[in-house]
């Protein structure tokens, strides 16, 4: 049993909660298996570089009931449509476009049930913090998009948390029909103060030839944590571009894991994170090419600030039948003092001859070079220092689809490096 | 404007300018020529401040100022341009953005008002008109695949928007095809000007015939060896340089 994480109080509100009785031995059996596996450690497989000490020693509660709805992020000049998960609970859903529908686990019927079930089955993964979002959530809620839908507003998933000392788990699963198409974005944020684990989880599954931009923004600061992860499947010629950002908060820790299952399936998988001050941030990202003709392109970047720390783990997976795959891996870190830290590990396997794989990563420190020529330009030293390390990721922003997105992030990364000081991002805002 | 006088200044410990010196006046354009190691570039990076060169001794005069004790971008904001040699690639931060920070941050030094974005992005099209540069390498990032002519063009471009006052053309001819070659030689005639003053690095009589100079000098092993009028650099291109270990021995 896991007793590093306290969390009694937590048990025994869960306990108290109303909801229908397949359901409430679906979460008994996550809590069993929470108290089952250990707590990670240095010494747990995929753990190893994540310090978890600031999760400990804490009573943790689960949220209580929200009436009024924080506000979080907001998009400016986009018609998205906006839905706001606060504490792990869906707020007023509101009319969502023909062909989305939104389904509560807790309201299934049983033919539902059993198919919610077993996507988040498919989708779940041995972490102690698993078990615990499976033991935790409120409730969860499967999006879905019927088949040949081409979803023209956005989705925007709002989660917010808010309160002191508490666990806010949820879990959505995103299912996207045949041919269907849309645009998720998933942001997290959470109230200035007040310490809180959010535990989030997404799944989707893509039909044959759907297609989905996605953004999975992790931008809670303060004195939060997050935890979970995100999975995809992907069907026959079915298409993902996820791009993704970590930044602030005391620790974050994302699982990435895409499974290649029909052929044809391709895959982007972008993302960014900035860890500055004392914080953590660690992406896992596993793509498994399990069917020939799949393609996968990753690139992740991060600036690590002070005496920040991040770890990237990137997995790629070709299966034995997997022939004619093509898979690239690229990540770059830029570190901005003596005290931050990076651990980076690609991890290439590949059980397939015909296919094409590269990967790389690569470690370094603002460029002298550069950064002459900028003071050459007369550009002060310390506005050379945030326009270079803007750069180092403004290439990824760029190549966002949608510029409410990058309108979002570029002011909100670019004053990261900026200390608030706004005379050194006014060239590139 | 500018006087170095017994210039000494070392890279990573090793000695490379070796008593150097040099007066330029107002209006007056300098040819540099030399073998190559000889400490040109050397010359340029130190007069902009570049850090790794270190001076052991000597001192540069810049308009009555020590120029020595001014930091990189305090001598650029004060009027001194090096176009380099190999100019630097900055992907991710755009042509436009890097003009404008540099110009922005060059005229507020001066107490002159920022142009507005309008306006500035007017003026920046303009320039590239006028360097052949197409008006959408703004948009690309700073030199970024630029190919080697497109980056000494560049380079002309930000000298012209800075309008500085002691401009240093590293090898600017070097990668150049003719017409760029004329495009560069009109850009600094262009830019000639009583109170503007020109040093010219480079390994080819031939840009000279463009850009007439006032003086041709020889820097070898460190030092200026030979000064002469334009006709120096007729010789050199006759004689090249074997002639310097006698003359020095
Ligand atoms: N960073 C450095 N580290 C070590 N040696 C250096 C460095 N920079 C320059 N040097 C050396 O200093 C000497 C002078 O170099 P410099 O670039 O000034 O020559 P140059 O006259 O410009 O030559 P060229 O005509 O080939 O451009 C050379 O021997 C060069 O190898
Ligand atoms: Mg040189």
């Amino acid at each position: 049993m896991s007793d590093a994480m306290n969390i009694a109080k937590a048990v025994s509100k869960q306990e108290a909660w109303s909801r229908p009785q397949w359901l409430q031995q679906w979460q008994q059996a996550g809590l069993d298996r929470f108290r089952e596996t250990p707590w990670p450690t240095r010494k747990t497989e995929h753990w190893k570089y994540t310090p978890l000490k600031s999760l400990t020693g804490i009573d943790w509660s689960l949220p209580e009931p929200k009436t009024s709805v924080a506000d979080g992020i907001r998009f400016d000049d986009w018609n998205a449509i906006r839905l706001n998960i606060v504490n792990g609970e869906l707020q007023n859903p509101g009319d969502l476009p023909t062909g989305v529908s939104l389904v509560r686990l807790s309201e299934c019927n049983q033919e539902q049930a059993e198919r919610f079930l077993a996507a988040l089955e498919a989708s779940r993964n041995d972490f102690l913090f698993d078990t615990a979002n499976q033991a935790f959530i409120q409730d969860a809620y499967w999006l879905n998009v019927d088949p040949n839908t081409q979803v023209q507003q956005a989705l925007h998933l709002n989660y917010v948390t808010d309160g002191d000392d508490v666990l806010s788990s949820s879990q959505i699963w995103i299912n996207l029909g045949v041919g269907a198409q849309v645009t998720v974005v998933e942001t997290f944020s959470a109230g200035e103060q007040g310490r809180c684990l959010v535990n989030a989880n997404t799944a989707i599954t893509l039909a044959d030839n759907a297609r989905m931009t996605h953004y999975h923004l992790m931008l809670e600061e303060g004195d939060a944590h997050h935890i979970g992860r995100v999975t995809a499947e992907l069907q026959r010629s079915a298409y993902l571009d996820s791009f993704h950002v970590g930044i602030g908060g005391v620790l974050k820790r994302k699982d990435i894991r895409v499974r290649h299952c029909g052929e044809g399936a391709e895959l982007r998988l972008n993302g960014v994170y900035l860890p500055k001050g004392a914080e953590i941030i660690d992406y896992h990202t596993c793509i498994e090419h399990e069917v020939p003709h799949c393609t996968s392109e990753e690139i992740f970047r991060g600036i690590i600030s002070d005496s920040a720390k991040a770890v990237f783990n990137g997995r790629i997976h070709i299966h034995k039948d997997a022939q004619k795959s093509l898979a690239e891996m690229n990540n770059r870190n830029l570190l901005l003092s003596d005290q931050a830290e990076i651990d980076t590990k690609p991890e290439l396997e590949i059980y397939a001859d015909d296919v094409k794989c590269a990967h790389g990563a690569t470690i370094a420190r603002l460029d002298d070079t550069q950064l002459f020529y900028f003071q050459a330009r007369g550009i002060s030293r310390a506005e050379a220092e945030v326009m270079l390390s803007f750069g180092f990721i403004n290439e990824l922003l760029d190549s966002l689809q949608d510029e409410a997105v990058q309108n979002l992030l570029r002011p909100l990364l670019a004053t990261l490096f900026a200390h608030q000081r706004s005379e050194l991002t006014r060239h590139l805002l | 404007m500018l006087s170095i006088k017994d210039l000494h200044a070392n890279v990573e410990e090793k000695s490379i300018l070796k008593g150097l010196s040099l007066d330029i006046k107002p209006g007056e354009v300098h040819a540099i020529m030399g073998p190559n190691g000889a400490g040109k570039s050397t010359l340029g990076n130190v007069l902009a401040g570049r850090e790794g060169y270190s001076v052991t001794g000597g001192s540069v005069q810049f308009n009555n100022e020590a120029l020595l004790d001014l930091d990189a971008e305090e001598r650029a904001r004060k009027g001194l341009f090096l176009a380099f040699q190999y100019p630097v690639e900055i992907p991710g931060v755009s042509n436009m953005e890097f003009l404008k920070a540099s110009v922005d941050a060059v005229r507020e030094a001066n107490g002159q008002e920022p142009y507005s974005s309008v306006d500035f992005i007017k003026l920046a099209r303009e320039k590239c008109k006028a360097v052949n540069l197409p008006a959408d390498f703004l948009k690309r990032g700073v030199n970024e695949g630029f190919s080697g002519g497109e980056k000494k063009r560049n380079e002309l471009l930000q000298m012209m928007l800075l309008e500085p006052t002691l401009c240093i053309l590293d090898e600017t001819d070097s990668g150049l095809d003719i017409d760029a070659l004329q495009v560069v030689a009109d850009g600094v005639n262009a830019l000639r000007s009583p109170e503007r003053s020109f040093i010219v690095v480079t390994h080819y009589q031939r840009l000279l015939d463009y850009i007439v100079p006032d003086y041709v000098h020889v820097l070898a092993d460190g030092k200026i060896v030979k000064s002469g009028g334009k006709e120096l650099a007729l010789e050199l291109e006759k004689d090249g340089y074997r002639w310097i270990a006698g003359e020095s021995a």
